[in-house]
């Protein structure tokens, strides 16, 4: 089968047997004269004309169709088979030709007229009009709003949290307390092998990289000052957030957008629940106690790797533990852990609101996790700003 | 009254494409079916019927090679599917399509998108090419004006229908539907399976459907085998209509006549 037009009108080929032909192109003759004294077709095939055929044929056929001269003529007599691609290329073939295009050598009633009149009934449903674009001030317009728009409704579900915090406050046997002790589960207990690996890891890096420019100036001998009060006051609380926010703020959100996808909010909404109180508090009020004894395991774990770091440098632990003690106050650890707790607070309603607003469809719960993630470690560094700047005015 | 018997059924001599010998499923040890074996001939539309719970999902899931068999074989075109792998396999994928019981259309992607995975995947037509026959494949279930759509933006039928365009997008000679009226109100329901019957005669496909639905069973089926959860296998083979009126099992006549059982 081939398209047959090399730039000159041209008869169809003499036909071959289908099974001679293999259903494979191959190139037609010229035949000389056209039949019957009318313009011999432009185009002709012969063979299959199928989805691997048209992939071949396509490009060269469409070239053939724009230069041959009108009315177009597309003979089809040697095609033994035709899928819906090989309708498609007649109909764009057609299309291009103009309304005087002739299709000749198909019979009415054969199968090949069938594929191809399905073909043309299922193409003529009109097509929906294309989605109106709005120029790029329109779409800035459009995506400020959308932007306060969420703003508002998660200033709506602070609101809603600190009611539904109030009411358990006053009737705590309200508040689902098997939930609560899952949650701690999940958050807690499971994260502490990820948070002590993580947390020895962090120190044993801070005192050997701390140990390169102290020993400079022969200073070595305080790297536990540097890295007790930097994890005690900062990293430690930051580093367990980060890992709560990637492990359990993503979780929160993908599990209350499968309910909200699945229309369980709506179920609960219907029979007279507030989602807020049922679903949203014990993962909340999990995240924020959760917080504080991680961040105490990441910074103790880090003080482990960094005693590690100083016995390799010939530094014994007594000597490690008394410059600790020097420089480290209880202070410094309750305020790391007083931050701790602040930003599960915020890792666990940044979650939790991502999973409710979740919108539809299976991309939906994708797109609520990366948010509580994205939102959550975003939350945590303006928290973590925002003490810095206090504790410094409180001389703390 | 009895239903007529759909138009345009294949004869007894009609080829077969596929064969089930002696098929058994299990899982942990646990039977779903055995001893089923049947076969599917070119141009008809074969359904596999039972109540829920006795394993015609499993059968389709096995008829097309996604679950391995524990007992037995199923020949497609005369290929063994199990046995089948590399370029073989991938071969004979290109020849079934699947309508899922979900429609299983990718949410990422629009309708036209979601049709032109398999024309992207299995051939090299050139990306108009691609466009128009997702286009002609929507137009063909009466989906052509929500091409552009979300799987998210449409309907529980209009989902089905979709999955079916995406089955035939390569125009495969055997399609597999999964419970395609499930969920649907009638009207919907009874517009699928005229599409299934116009796809069967028109195009000369062969469906294998599964489905519990009574109605369109009788408006669609050619033949069907039905399965029983407690028998764990096969209890009836044959024309549904012909079932309906003069099968003597007690399952059987209950299926069909919506009995509950004692």
């Amino acid at each position: 089968m081939t398209a047959v037009a090399d730039g000159r009108v041209e008869a169809p080929p003499p036909r071959p047997s289908p099974a001679g032909r293999g259903g494979r192109p191959r190139p037609t003759p010229p035949a000389g004269e056209g039949r019957g004294g009318t313009a011999p077709p432009a185009l002709a095939f012969s063979g299959a004309l199928d989805a691997a055929a048209v992939a071949r044929l396509w490009p060269d056929s469409m070239r053939r169709a724009a230069e041959a001269p009108r009315p177009l003529a597309i003979d089809l007599s040697g095609v033994t088979a035709l899928d819906t691609a090989g309708a498609v290329m007649l109909l764009r073939l057609e299309h291009l030709g103009g309304a005087d295009t002739r299709i000749e050598g198909l019979a009415p009633d054969s199968a090949l007229a069938a594929v191809l009149d399905r073909t043309r009934r299922a193409l003529a449903t009109p097509s929906a009009p294309p989605p109106r674009r709005l120029p790029w001030l329109g779409q800035l317009g459009g995506a400020t709003l959308a932007r306060g728009r969420d703003a508002l409704g998660s200033f709506a579900f602070l609101g809603e949290a600190v009611i539904a915090g109030a009411g358990v406050t006053l009737r705590p046997r309200r508040l689902r307390l098997l939930e609560l002790f899952r949650h701690l589960d999940e958050a807690g207990l499971r994260a502490f092998p990820l948070t002590l690996l993580l947390g020895v890891l962090f120190g044993l890096i801070l005192a050997f990289q701390s140990s390169i420019p102290m020993r400079q100036f022969g200073a070595e001998v305080f790297i536990p000052n540097l890295v007790g009060i930097s994890l005690l006051r900062e990293l430690g609380p930051l580093m367990a957030a980060v890992v709560l926010a990637g492990r359990t703020g993503s979780a929160y959100a993908a599990e209350l957008g499968t309910m909200t996808v699945n229309e369980e909010i709506d179920a609960l909404r219907i029979m007279g629940i507030d989602p807020v109180a049922w679903l949203v508090l014990p993962r909340v009020l999990a995240a924020m106690l959760v917080m504080p004894v991680l961040a105490l395991v990441m910074s103790l774990a880090g003080l482990a790797g960094m005693a590690g770091v100083m016995g390799s440098l010939g530094f014994p632990l007594v000597a490690v533990l008394n410059q600790l003690q020097g420089a480290v106050g209880l202070g410094d650890m309750m305020g790391g852990l007083f931050k701790a707790a602040m930003f599960g607070l915020a890792i666990g309603l940044v979650g939790c609101r991502s999973g409710l607003g979740a919108g539809r469809g299976p991309r939906a719960v994708g797109d609520a996790a990366t948010a509580a993630v994205v939102g959550g470690i975003v939350g945590i560094v303006v928290l973590d700003g925002i003490f810095a700047v206090l504790f410094f005015r409180l001389g703390w | 009254m009895p239903e007529e018997a759909p138009e345009g059924a294949p004869g007894a001599e009609a080829e077969v494409v596929v064969t089930v010998t002696d098929l058994a499923a299990r899982f942990g040890g646990r039977t779903i079916f055995q001893h089923v074996s049947f076969e599917v001939r070119r141009g008809e539309v074969f359904v596999i019927l039972g109540g829920s719970g006795c394993g015609k999902s499993t059968l389709l899931k096995h008829m097309i090679g996604l679950y391995p068999p524990a007992e037995g074989r199923v020949e497609i075109m005369g290929e063994h599917v199990a046995a089948l792998a590399g370029a073989a396999r991938r071969a004979l994928l290109r020849r079934i399509g699947v309508m899922w019981q979900s429609g299983a259309l990718f949410g990422s992607l629009t309708l036209a998108e979601n049709v032109g995975v398999p024309l992207e995947e299995h051939t090299a037509l050139p990306a108009e090419a691609r466009a128009l026959v997702a286009r002609a494949k929507l137009g063909l279930v009466g989906l052509g004006d929500a091409a552009e759509r979300l799987p998210a933006e449409i309907s529980g039928g209009m989902a089905k229908r979709a999955g079916i365009a995406r089955a035939m997008a390569l125009d495969p000679p055997i399609l597999f539907l999964d419970e395609p009226s499930a969920g649907l109100d009638p009207i919907t329901s009874a517009g699928l399976d005229r599409l299934i019957r116009q796809l069967a005669r028109e195009l000369g496909t062969t469906f294998v459907v599964v489905t519990h639905e009574l109605q369109s069973i009788l408006a669609i089926g050619d033949r069907c085998i039905m399965l029983d959860k407690e028998a764990k296998g096969m209890i009836a083979e044959g024309d549904p209509r012909q079932l309906r009126e003069t099968s003597e099992n007690p399952v059987v006549r209950a299926f069909f006549r919506r009995e509950a059982m004692e």
